[in-house]
This record gives C-alpha cells, structure tokens and sequence, in this order.
C-alpha cells in the first residue's frame, strides 16, 4: 500500500520533468532511500511497474541507491556512517547520538530521457 | 532524441511536506502545542490521551485531539468523555496519517483558544515514519505487551520520535516485560529521547508526562503564548 502510493508519486514527479524536457519516453529513473524511510525496494521495483504502465515511463528501469544512515555527533561534531542500525552511537568516540543527518530521504535524484 | 540525464532531486514526499510546513507556521502562529502520537494498534494510546484531555483541562489548559482509525469513531467518543473536542479522522484504509487529511479535518476549527493539538495517529510503526503531520512532538508508544525489541524491529520510526511512552506498565510483571531491556533498546536507537513510564489504568507516571508536554510547549512557542 505505501509502496504502491511512493511509486505512483515517483511517476507523477518523473512524468512531469520528462514532459517538461519534451521526452519520448523515460529510460531509467534514478532514486535515493534512506534505510531509515522504512521503504521496501523490492516492493517498490514491483509497484513501479505497474503505475508506469502507459506513461511516458512504461518500460522505464528503476535504480534504488540506498542511502546510509549519518549520525551527528553532539560530542565530537563529526558526521559519521553507522554500519548498521542496532545502535546509535558516533563511529569515532563512541558518543550515543541520535541525530540522523541523512538516511531518511525518499528522492528522485535524476531520470535518463530519450 | 540522444538519451540525457535530468538531475531532479526532487522529495517523493514534497507535496505532503510543504501541506505539513504551512500547518506548522499555522500551529506556531495560534500558538498550538501539536503532539502526534505513533505506535502499534493496541498500544494504549487512547486511554492516556484521554487521561491528557481530562488532566490538563483541569489543570486550565485548552487541549483538543484529533484522532486517526481505518473505520469507526469509537474513539473519538471515548475522548470526547473528556469533555475536550475531538474530531475523528476515518482513513477507509490508509495505513497513516496525512498532512493533507490533518488540514482536511481542521477546517472551521478556531485555533486561537487551543494549546496543545493531539493527533494520535494509526496504529502502525511503518508507515507513519515519513509522514510529517506539522507536529512539534513526536511521541513513539512501545506497550508492556509487546516485545522489548520492537526499537530494534523499527529503527526508522522509533528514532524519528522525540520522546518515548512505556505505556501499560501495570502489566509488565503479569507480561515478564523486561523494562531494562526496553530503556536499552529505545535507547540505542535514540538516546535523547525521554522516557516516560505510564499507565493509562492507574495513573502512574501521568504526573510526569503533563509535565513534559507543558513544559514543550513553553520551550516550543514560549510561556506567554
């Protein structure tokens, strides 16, 4: 359900563009995740399908980058990369920190038009 | 035409995001303390928020609620016994909460008397993560019933909340809830957030959490608002 209604979002914003640049059609259609969106891509990748069909992106393929999860530390200051999610703490001194700068975005970074 | 990137950069939520920015500059400006509460269902969300109403209008505050379900409006009649308004919200399905369906259900709704706005949201800890309601305070439920683990189950929701409700802890020695492990695992997902143990049957811990949501409220639109 959420997944159906983020693909039909992604059409809408990538149909719109493409129109705007006077596509034929979309080849790909590039977007970042973050693991912290709570977005299946397997999920996404099926539904994406289904709402392209008979739009300017019919065909088109879909590349999920996922985003990493980065923490500010409020110690240290540094932006670290969390290798998982199981806790929440700066990589360097080991600070808890909770205060995600990136690895929530749900964006569409760029589509390949022909 | 030779094939060509466009760079969009664009948020797939952007059109709920910008309906969520405008009600808080709206919030801000009535000076409404907005609290969206997130959990599973079952979680006791609405039996402390209806000790909330009750509590803080005796204490002469102006609370009012919102409150989100698939079907029925059972429990906006029970909040309503607080004698606070409350509107329901029927999603026919939806999973979550909207900023569009909070505007939607705001309309011909004076403001300006209200100080503090609940939104208790689905009963859900997927789908209501990236949903930005205009709200101040994010609220996460984690209940004596369910597993001391659901922080680490729900990573992107439980660290998205601002503060944390240990809720039906009457129960946790009937349930063998181990609080310890509860406080770790909120924790190592957000470890700002403060915990507030409550019972929405016995009143405990209610005393503390009144006293966080006012004192938000001042810090959030300041005291004489």
């Amino acid at each position: 359900m959420h997944e159906l209604s983020l693909a039909r979002d992604i059409v809408e914003i990538a149909s719109a563009a493409a129109s705007g640049s006077d596509a034929k059609r979309v080849v790909t259609v590039r977007v970042r995740i973050g693991i912290l969106a709570a977005v299946s891509s397997e999920s996404l990748a099926f539904h994406f399908e289904e709402a392209a069909r008979n739009t300017l992106l019919a065909g088109a393929r879909l590349t999920v980058t996922a985003a990493p999860v980065v923490v500010r530390c409020p110690a240290c200051g540094r932006d670290t990369e969390l290798p998982d999610v199981k806790r929440f703490v700066c990589v360097v001194c080991g600070t808890p920190t909770g205060e995600v700068v990136s690895g929530r975005e749900l964006e569409v970074e760029s589509i390949e038009i022909s | 035409m030779t094939p060509r990137i466009v760079e969009l950069r664009e948020g797939v939520l952007k059109k709920n995001d910008a309906v969520a920015a405008g009600l808080r500059v709206r919030f801000r400006a009535a000076g409404v303390c907005v609290v969206n509460l997130v959990a599973s269902p079952g979680a006791g969300k609405t039996l402390l928020l209806e000790s909330t109403l009750t509590e803080l209008q005796r204490l002469g505050r102006c609370p009012v609620a919102l409150v989100g379900d698939p079907e029925t409006d059972n429990d906006a009649r029970r909040l309503a016994r607080s004698g606070a308004p409350v509107r329901q919200i029927r999603t026919h399905g939806l999973c979550h909460l909207n900023a569009p369906l909070v505007e939607q259900h705001l309309e011909g709704w004076d403001l300006a008397p209200v100080e503090f706005l609940f939104i208790e949201n689905v009963g859900n800890l997927v789908c209501t993560t990236n949903h930005d309601l205009g709200e101040f305070v994010r609220v996460a439920f984690l209940s004596a019933t369910e597993g001391e683990d659901k922080p680490l189950k729900y990573p992107g929701l439980f660290n998205s909340a601002d503060a944390f409700v240990l809720s039906k802890i009457d129960l946790a020695a009937a349930c063998e809830f181990d609080r310890e492990a509860a406080v770790t695992n909120l924790r190592a997902v957000r470890p700002e957030a403060p915990i507030f143990e409550s019972s929405g049957k016995t009143g405990a811990g209610l005393a503390e959490w009144l006293a966080f949501l006012i004192e938000r409220r001042s810090v959030l639109l300041g005291s004489g608002g």
